[in-house]
């Protein structure tokens, strides 16, 4: 059976530090609200899927913690991703595309701010020789950046341009963590950190939580008035053997636009989890996106990096893009795995 | 029911959160990792060779594009290229192999087709540069791990690496390399969260807090914020009693591993907590083993200095009440 899926609500919750509420107490209203938005009834929701990740969370079974927090009796049908809650998705549009359920709720969740989270998810990189090293994520992703600047394919004012117009998209984000008036120019002039990257190259520390509800196109008609269409959705990986990658390029995320049908109609808006400014550069030109596409009107993940929510964030915002009539078709992004490994692509639609 | 006009005493309890395995994670390597560590140890780099001539290092067991079966190793580099870097400033202690400002790097060894990451013990970021060529600096005393190449340093045009010394490691040094140890550390700030807290600091006062939804009859003890049932947030707080039902229990008559378990015998037990709808996990204490009982009828046993730690609600003892009816407890046990 192949029908139709449509996103009929979404919500978010970022801090830069949350200091009261723990990781569940921040799954809570996100999945009040996104349960209430769909006009369906919590009971009748046919499958919950959630991303989480143990190491973020400093224990083990991250995902069961969160089920507190979704109404899980009687028994639910459940299942959970360690990765971004944009898997989650993925999961979830499969089991209502084959028919067996008419909706689902997927949601993510962390706390970042409570450890180093560039140390802890350097650890996804290969156990035996590269993590022993102790790279960070952020260390892993200005390797690629200084393999991207020695091949030509990009420089540091690209990567500063990037950066400022995220920046400047934060202003009007009430979930941003960072915003900021501010130029290329003005960000060339700081201190490079992490050569070959600036502080306003990275993401920012951000604690938070999403939670989407997906439904098929008969019950999606019912309830929403403009649900958005998940038109194409695909992913793919890279190899982990990091020194054998072409980091001048992504191309899992090449692949997954091909797969996910990027190219068959105009792309009016774009949301990419580039988590650092030069990703933002690659990872447009392998989704083959044209100078006429509006990148990250949310800011993307330079102004807001809840990890593990990142990537459904950028559809849940595409989606409010399309619903706000900014759109009419959109792409968005979500990756996961050391400088970019790998990487989903979605595509939405309006009526 | 309670109500503080204290904003410290609703701020949540942090602690500090290590994990971290004891020894280590043991890995065994398979043939091609078993090959590059054995020559790490006898001072030398190997690589694969793939079906389609491409020399990989590290060696893979499988081609990386093509997924083919590689099983050639050939020994590559000693010296290579910087294909790509980064500068580390601030190293972590115990974590990364130097105690002095480095750089990561990309380095190709020359005959390899790939590149892998080396630690580069630069003397400052303005030295590094995409093309440099650097070699390999051997620890003298070599185990069979990532450090036995303890880092890459520049190399002057035309210069070759210095070889590696004689391995000065006691252990004998004959047979392959097929384990490796990987210790891992993370250190974490754990915010307990608003209920918790609530709860935690309800025992340092040796009361009891739950917390129920609006509208809803279930009282959850320790509360989670939500009712785990509809997801519905907890916003009601209510003291329970002290005292509750044994529902059911077990006796452990097996030494436990962690320094925290208690000396065998002992009892754990579910004490469904008079005005609770989940059941609370812990000791039984007061009583013979053999005493204990579903039904028994139980009440709190309190730390001398009462703190916001869950061990200051110790465990439960025998109130000597009359068993309470099966009727009361069985949908809990």
């Amino acid at each position: 059976m192949t029908r139709r899926v449509g996103i009929v609500s979404f919500a978010q919750v970022t801090s830069p530090c949350e200091r009261r509420r723990n990781e569940v107490e921040l799954v809570i209203p996100v999945v009040q609200e996104a349960v209430a938005a769909s006009g369906i009834p919590r009971a009748e929701i046919g499958f919950t899927c959630s991303g989480s990740c143990d190491y973020l969370y400093g224990g083990p079974f991250a995902f069961v913690s969160g089920l507190d927090a979704v109404g899980a009796w009687p028994p639910i049908r459940e299942s959970h991703v360690e990765a971004d809650a944009a898997w989650a998705l993925y999961e979830a549009w499969l089991v209502i595309r084959s028919g067996e359920v008419d909706s689902a709720l997927v949601y993510g969740f962390g706390k970042p701010s409570t450890t180093d989270a560039a140390e802890v998810l350097g650890l996804q990189a290969d156990p035996y020789t590269v993590a022993p090293l102790w790279p960070s994520a952020t260390d892993l992703a200005a390797l690629a950046a200084s393999a991207a600047i020695a091949a030509g394919v990009l420089d540091e004012r690209d990567m500063a341009e990037a950066a400022a117009a995220a920046r400047r998209a934060g202003l009007t984000n009430p979930h941003a963590v960072v915003g900021e008036d501010v130029t290329a120019d003005e960000l060339l002039a700081r201190p490079v950190t992490h050569p070959p990257l600036r502080d306003a190259d990275l993401a920012p520390v951000t604690d938070g939580s999403v939670a989407v509800v997906l439904a098929a196109e008969e019950l999606a008609r019912k309830v929403c008035d403009a649900p958005v269409w998940i038109t194409g959705i695909a992913h793919r990986v890279d190899t982990p053997s990091l020194g054998a990658r072409d980091l001048t390029d992504v191309p899992s995320a090449r692949a997954a636009a091909v797969a996910a049908g990027v190219g068959d109609g105009p792309v009016e808006v774009a949301e990419l989890a580039a988590t650092h400014s030069h990703e933002v550069v690659l990872l447009r030109r392998a989704l083959g996106l044209g100078p006429e596409v509006a990148v990250n009107p949310s800011g993307g993940a330079l102004v807001a990096n809840p990890v593990v929510s990142t990537g459904l964030i950028r559809i849940g915002e595409a989606a409010a893009g399309i619903r706000a009539g900014q759109a009419r078709r959109a792409v968005a992004h979500a990756a996961s795995g050391p400088a970019l490994q790998q990487n989903l692509v979605c595509v939405l639609e309006g009526d | 029911m309670t109500a503080t006009s204290d904003p410290a005493a609703d701020a949540p309890l942090v602690e500090h959160h290590v994990l971290e395995y004891p020894g280590g994670y043991t890995r065994s390597l398979g043939p091609a990792l078993s090959a590059f560590f054995t020559g790490l140890r006898d001072g030398r780099l190997v690589g694969a060779r793939t079906p389609d001539g491409r020399v990989v290092v590290p060696p893979a067991e499988y081609d990386p594009h093509t997924g083919a079966a590689v099983e050639e190793w050939v020994e590559v580099g000693p010296a290579g290229t910087v294909t790509a870097w980064t500068w580390v400033a601030r190293p972590k202690p115990g974590k990364h192999h130097l105690d002095r400002p480095f750089a990561f790097a990309l380095i190709r060894p020359d005959g390899a087709d790939t590149a892998l990451l080396g630690v580069v013990d630069a003397p400052s970021p303005d030295v590094m540069a995409v093309g440099m060529r650097v070699g390999p600096r051997w620890a003298r005393a070599r185990h069979g791990t990532v450090r036995d190449l303890e880092a890459w340093v520049p190399l002057e045009a035309g210069a070759r690496p210095e070889p590696a010394p004689p391995d000065e490691a006691p252990e004998a040094a004959d047979e392959p390399v097929t384990r490796i140890v990987c210790p891992i550390r993370l250190d974490y700030e754990i915010n307990a969260g608003v209920a918790t807290s609530r709860y935690l600091r309800g025992l340092a006062q040796r009361r009891i807090i739950g917390q129920r939804a609006r509208d809803a009859q279930h009282v959850y003890v320790p509360p989670r914020g939500s009712d785990p049932m509809t997801g519905a947030p907890t916003e009601i707080e209510v003291e329970v009693a002290q005292t509750g039902t044994v529902t059911t229990f077990c006796i452990t008559n097996i030494p436990g591993l962690s320094e925290l378990a208690p000396p065998i015998p002992y009892v754990t037990a579910q004490v469904l907590l008079d005005g609770a709808a989940t059941p609370w996990f812990g000791l039984v204490t007061g009583c013979a083993p053999e005493e204990v009982r579903m039904g028994m009828r139980v009440r709190a046993v309190w730390a001398d200095e009462p703190a916001p730690d869950a061990r200051t609600l110790i465990g439960f003892e025998p109130t000597g009440e009359p068993d309470a009816p099966y009727e009361t407890w069985k949908d809990y046990a």
